[in-house]
């Protein structure tokens, strides 16, 4: 008897207390920094195009296979403002199918892809998650403006920094300049 | 005539499942009871199953700690860590102390949170409403600290062969103790609530008891194992990551009643507080990943690692052909072997005790049917 009433205390003490639930569609949780929501594409604004070169590397490691990706020849590299010779042309993510594992973020070698910060998919139409290039962009476009995000490897992916770094090698040596260019590293997917 | 034929007592078959809220999961139950009692009980496996073995030999090493994610869903980290330390094994990789500890904190954590469902659960199977809200919000600070340290509040894909992803954030030693003062208390909040309720006593205890000797006979281990008095635990009798320097007590009951499996769990937990503490104070800095190609490669060979599971002893069994992907994956999975007692338990108990003896006994659904 005793431990019943020692039970019935104890939620009594809760009627005086306040809630610990959130009234979810109204008030939304703080999420964390980490937080894994759907994959989508950055941005590079020195050189005003995606990151993505469509290397391909992130479709063949993601172990639901629900990216597509397609690159071509990247036009503002003949035009000097880049350093990317091949870009994306078009991209689409099935995030119905993702896992949201984060593989393609760590698989890929241009800073192009990150998990951002959208986790809420409700819809209507049933192909409404499959995401295209635009979109994707879109979403990473905001991801970048609100969590302030930085590229890991700068000298090699962001078209401003590598171009720069180029040119001061020409300049001493101009033969030195072919070997630079970073768009066609050997993949490390190619094995798989 | 007729009237008295119809009277006859004739043996009822009730089927329990596979939609029930009582069995965890989609698990179907056949009972074969006379009255109030049961008779015989045939357990139905199966509605779960993915093959996730099998889906493995698709898959390269890094993909499949995505699938151990998804076969005890309640204590993911536990899972990573079993088939990350099969890999490393077969490999020879030396994983960095830090990462060590980071994932024996994590996992530690984990079984706090995976016993504080089942206690909730539990409580709900001999019905008792209230504390699976209590269990919820003390598992809820755990589950914000996963989302903080690896992105994700379940399925973490955190472990990596040969570490973790990515450091732990600045302030996690700080988050961690502040949690784990309020898990303290809410803990003992959730004791006074269940544990010695004079209703809940008498719904689990001396029900479905099981002695050591058939126990270990149906292969149960973990906490279904130590609540018959066989202090079994991996995490003492093989040692692995940083185990072997942790001071810890493994608690064992001795009736293997329900009541003693469920009091079993509850003092687990507070020894995983102890060992998140002393894992806080002894933690190194320094790398948190080993050296390694960037695709695994295991060489050719098999090789049997087990880690010791909230549900038990969680073994993989894992061939490698020298390939990028695993030639044969094989778990075995504790929550599989505390089913096999069933009908030792429950024949001849009450109908109404099944649902408490089920629940007991802390299966994984996503775990049996792989
Ligand atoms: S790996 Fe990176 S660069 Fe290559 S296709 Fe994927 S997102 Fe684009
Ligand atoms: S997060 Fe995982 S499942 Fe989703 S697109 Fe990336 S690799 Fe594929």
């Amino acid at each position: 008897m005793l431990a019943t009433l020692k039970g019935l205390v104890t939620t009594l003490a809760w009627a005086f207390r306040k809630p610990v639930t959130a009234q979810y569609p109204k008030q939304h949780l703080p999420i964390q920094p980490r937080y894994m929501g759907f994959p989508a594409l950055l941005w590079d604004d020195t050189a005003g195009e995606p990151f993505c070169t469509g290397c391909m590397v992130c479709v063949r490691e993601c172990p639901t296979q629900c990216m597509k990706a397609e690159m071509k020849d990247n036009p503002l590299q003949q035009e000097g403002k880049s350093h990317r010779r091949k870009i994306i042309e078009r991209f689409e993510i099935n995030w119905n199918r993702c896992i949201l594992c984060g593989i393609c973020v760590e698989v890929c070698n241009f800073d192009a892809i990150e998990m951002s910060h959208v986790h809420e998919l409700g819809g209507y139409a049933r192909a409404g998650s499959r995401v295209t290039l635009q979109e994707l962009l879109k979403y990473g476009r905001e991801f970048q403006e609100r969590s302030g995000w930085k590229p890991s490897n700068p000298e090699k992916n962001v078209a401003g920094v590598a171009l720069a770094k180029e040119k001061e090698k020409r300049q001493p040596a101009a033969a030195a300049s072919r070997s630079e260019p970073a768009s066609s590293n050997p993949s490390p997917g190619k094995e798989s | 005539m007729t009237t008295e034929k119809q009277q006859e007592t004739v043996e009822l078959l009730l089927n329990m499942g596979p939609q029930h809220p009582a069995t965890h999961g989609v698990f179907r139950m056949v009972l074969w009871i006379d009255g109030e009692r049961v008779v015989d009980v045939e357990p139905h496996i199966g509605y779960l199953h993915r093959g996730s073995e099998k889906l493995c030999e698709g898959e390269s090493y890094a993909q499949i700690v995505t699938l151990f994610d998804r076969l005890d869903y309640i204590a993911n980290f536990n899972n990573e860590l079993v088939v990350c330390r099969a890999a490393e094994k077969l490999m020879g990789v030396e994983v960095p102390e830090r990462a060590q500890y980071i994932r024996v904190i994590l996992c530690e954590l984990n079984r706090i949170a995976s016993h504080l469902l089942f206690y909730g659960t539990y409580g709900l199977d001999a019905g008792a409403m209230t504390p699976v809200l209590y269990a919820f919000r003390e598992r809820e600070r755990i589950q914000n600290l996963f989302e903080a340290v690896s992105g994700a509040r379940m399925m973490h894909n955190f472990f990596r062969i040969g570490g973790v992803n990515e450091d732990v954030p600045p302030d996690f030693g700080q988050r961690v103790r502040r949690i784990m003062g309020e898990l303290r208390r809410g803990m003992e909040e959730c004791d006074r609530l269940l544990s010695f309720n004079e209703i809940f006593l008498s719904r689990t205890r001396g029900i479905g008891a099981i002695d050591a000797e058939t126990a270990i006979d149906y292969g149960l281990t973990g906490p279904n194992l130590r609540a018959c008095g066989v202090p079994y635990d991996v995490r003492k009798d093989d040692p692995y990551e940083v185990y072997d320097r942790l001071e810890f007590d493994v608690p064992v009951a001795e009736h293997g009643d329900c009541w003693d499996r469920y009091w079993l769990r509850v003092q687990e937990m507070y020894q995983s507080l102890h060992i998140v503490e002393q894992c806080l104070e002894q933690m190194p800095e320094g790398p948190v990943m080993a050296q390694l190609r960037r695709i695994a490669r295991p060489p050719k060979g098999e090789v049997f690692v087990h880690c010791e599971n909230p549900r038990g002893d969680l073994g993989v069994y894992l061939v490698s052909d020298g390939g990028p992907k695993p030639y044969r994956v094989k778990v075995r999975p504790p929550s599989f072997c505390s089913l096999m007692p069933l009908k030792h338990l429950m024949r001849g108990c009450y109908v109404a005790d099944c649902v408490v003896i089920l629940g007991s006994i802390d299966i994984v659904l996503g775990e049996v049917d792989r």
